[in-house]
């Protein structure tokens, strides 16, 4: 039997379980509505400004560097299962990949990407 | 029928239903060890008909609280994206549980029945992939809240879960490298046998560094002590402020899943899974009129135990209270001595196993093992959570970026190193 059937009842049984809890929840909860009780969390005072207002870069640098680094990880799966066969020819040619691989990491850290303040 | 075609979907079952049983018991746990731990006595409150089980009814009682509470949207909400968001933490939490391998597979009439949901040979792939979505959870949450300290919360956690997977891809790839294989069962098999005649031979011991990088990045991803950034509620707001009763509780339900699938992750590729401590499948199969003799004759004994302390707190309760409460000791007295009554017959009629009960011994010794495992590691979690303060966010993405990371690359230089001057299998 193909292996993604039993993924896909997986999927369903973990799909139904927070539906059946919110469905109980909806039905058991007690439902009043007030106007004060939507509004925003704030210290007390009405929100002052629109919350999707602008964020430092920083996030948006952390994110793409993540992508980089994801992507050359994900790289060195396939060579991981078959470095026992590849020997020293493996070893050399991932040892320039890692290299290079380190030499970003160094190039991001001098040009201050990853400091915080 | 044959039987591999329907236990897939009975292990789905199964897979299911291991951490809504363990969830409970995590959280009793968490409660139970911190009031230990800080020299306080914990819940011991909550009773249904007296019986209390030293406050594993609180967690019972918390859920049914959670769900009886009023379940609102903020008016200003984008309303799709703030119920995705506690969905999602809960729903990708309980995937990984259907990869992990219980116990060895089952021969059944030349059938091979694997013990697990998901019999995929990328398993690895497979949960890394899963874990990588509980990042969304996080700022669909942040983003859709509508609130300033919400989106802050929400990026910020996001960073931090993204910076942290980095860690955990790489500090796998030392592991993979030795195992040859991404298939799950196939890395619990390798780690039988010994190192040296003395050390089991699990991938901790192979691995140390890897295993170092691989535990931190799993206290990080799961947003615990002392990477809790996300959730220091009191401190600094996080990104499920907005949200109340049960999708809240799905934050925390998703939490502790995550946890404990973290907890079978670990056991599963570093602790030896459910191989259990010098003894393989085949020398288990042999010997499994002694394992089921010696599992029965330790429940009878720890049966006995438990009555002898259960009577003596009996003799308390009665001296303390005079409600209903003085009863709980009896309670759990005639259960426990019902269980042991079994365990005995069970260890008196107990009758010559054929091939197929020999092979369920065996799977039920190797899952007793892992499930073990996987609370003992799950114990660890809770204790660093009142072991180590607190990170700043700067040292946090300092040790992700400029400690983790480095030292996985070394890792994986130093196992490749390793591997060409040692292996001899090559």
């Amino acid at each position: 039997m193909n292996p993604y059937v039993p993924l896909l009842a997986v999927l369903v049984v973990a799909f139904l379980l927070p539906v059946l809890l919110l469905a109980i929840s909806s039905v058991a909860g007690p439902k009043r509505d007030e106007r004060e009780k939507g509004d925003p969390y704030e210290c007390g005072v009405p929100q002052p400004d629109n919350p999707h207002h602008r964020f430092p870069i920083k996030y948006y640098l952390v994110a793409v560097l993540f992508l980089l680094f994801d992507v050359e990880a994900v790289f060195l799966y396939p060579w991981a299962v078959v470095y026992r066969d590849l020997g020293v020819f493996g070893l050399i040619e991932m040892s320039i990949f890692l290299g290079m691989l380190l030499i970003g990491l160094i190039y991001i850290w001098k040009r201050g990407a990853l400091e915080w303040d | 029928m044959p039987a591999e075609l329907f236990m897939p979907f009975v292990m789905v079952l199964v897979a299911a239903l291991l951490p809504l049983q363990l969830l409970p018991a995590m959280i009793w746990a968490e409660r139970k060890v911190s009031a230990f731990i800080q020299d306080r006595t914990g819940p011991n409150r909550a009773d249904i008909l007296g019986i209390r089980l030293g406050g594993v009814i609180h967690s019972i009682a918390d859920v049914v609280k959670l769900i009886a509470k009023e379940d609102m949207t903020p008016s200003k909400v984008n309303s799709f994206y703030y119920s995705l968001g506690p969905f999602l933490a809960l729903f990708i939490s309980l995937i990984p549980f259907s990869i992990i391998p219980l116990a060895d597979t089952l021969k059944i009439g030349g059938a091979a029945i694997p013990l697990r949901a998901v019999t995929l040979d990328v398993g690895i792939l497979f949960i890394l992939a899963i874990t990588s979505f509980h990042v969304y959870a996080v700022v669909f949450a942040g983003w859709a809240s509508n609130n300033s300290f919400s989106l802050l919360g929400g990026l910020r956690s996001a960073a931090q879960m993204v910076s942290y997977e980095l860690g955990l891809g790489l500090s796998l790839v030392g592991m993979i490298m030795v195992a040859q294989t991404l298939d799950l069962n196939e890395i619990v098999r390798q780690q039988g046998g010994t190192i040296f005649g003395i050390l089991p031979a699990w991938n901790v011991f192979l691995q140390p560094l890897g295993f170092l990088i691989f535990v931190v990045s799993i206290f990080a991803e799961t947003n615990r002590n002392p990477f809790d950034l996300p959730e220091g509620e009191s401190e600094i707001i996080g990104f499920h402020v907005e949200y109340s009763s049960m999708r809240f509780a799905f934050f925390f339900m998703g939490e502790y899943i995550a946890i404990i699938g973290g907890s079978a992750v670990v056991a599963t590729l570093f602790l030896g899974g459910w191989q259990v401590p010098f003894f393989d499948t085949e020398m288990l199969r042999e010997n499994a009129m002694l394992a089921a003799r010696i599992a029965f004759g330790s429940t009878a004994a720890l049966c006995v135990l438990l009555s002898i302390i259960l009577m003596a707190y009996d003799k308390k309760l009665q001296a303390l209270y005079t409600d209903k409460r003085r009863f709980e000791a009896r309670v759990l007295l005639g259960i426990v001595v019902t269980l042991g009554a079994g365990a005995v017959g069970g260890l008196l009629f107990l009758p010559t196993l054929s091939s197929l009960g020999e092979q369920i011994v065996t799977a039920i010794v190797q899952n007793t093992f892992l499930v073990g495992k996987i609370l003992l590691f799950c114990f660890f979690f809770i204790w660093v959570r009142w072991t180590l303060p607190r990170f700043r966010y700067d040292q946090l993405m300092n040790l992700g970026w400029k400690t983790l990371i480095p030292l996985a690359l070394l890792n994986i230089f130093l196992t490749g190193v390793a591997l060409v001057l040692f292996d001899r299998g090559a």
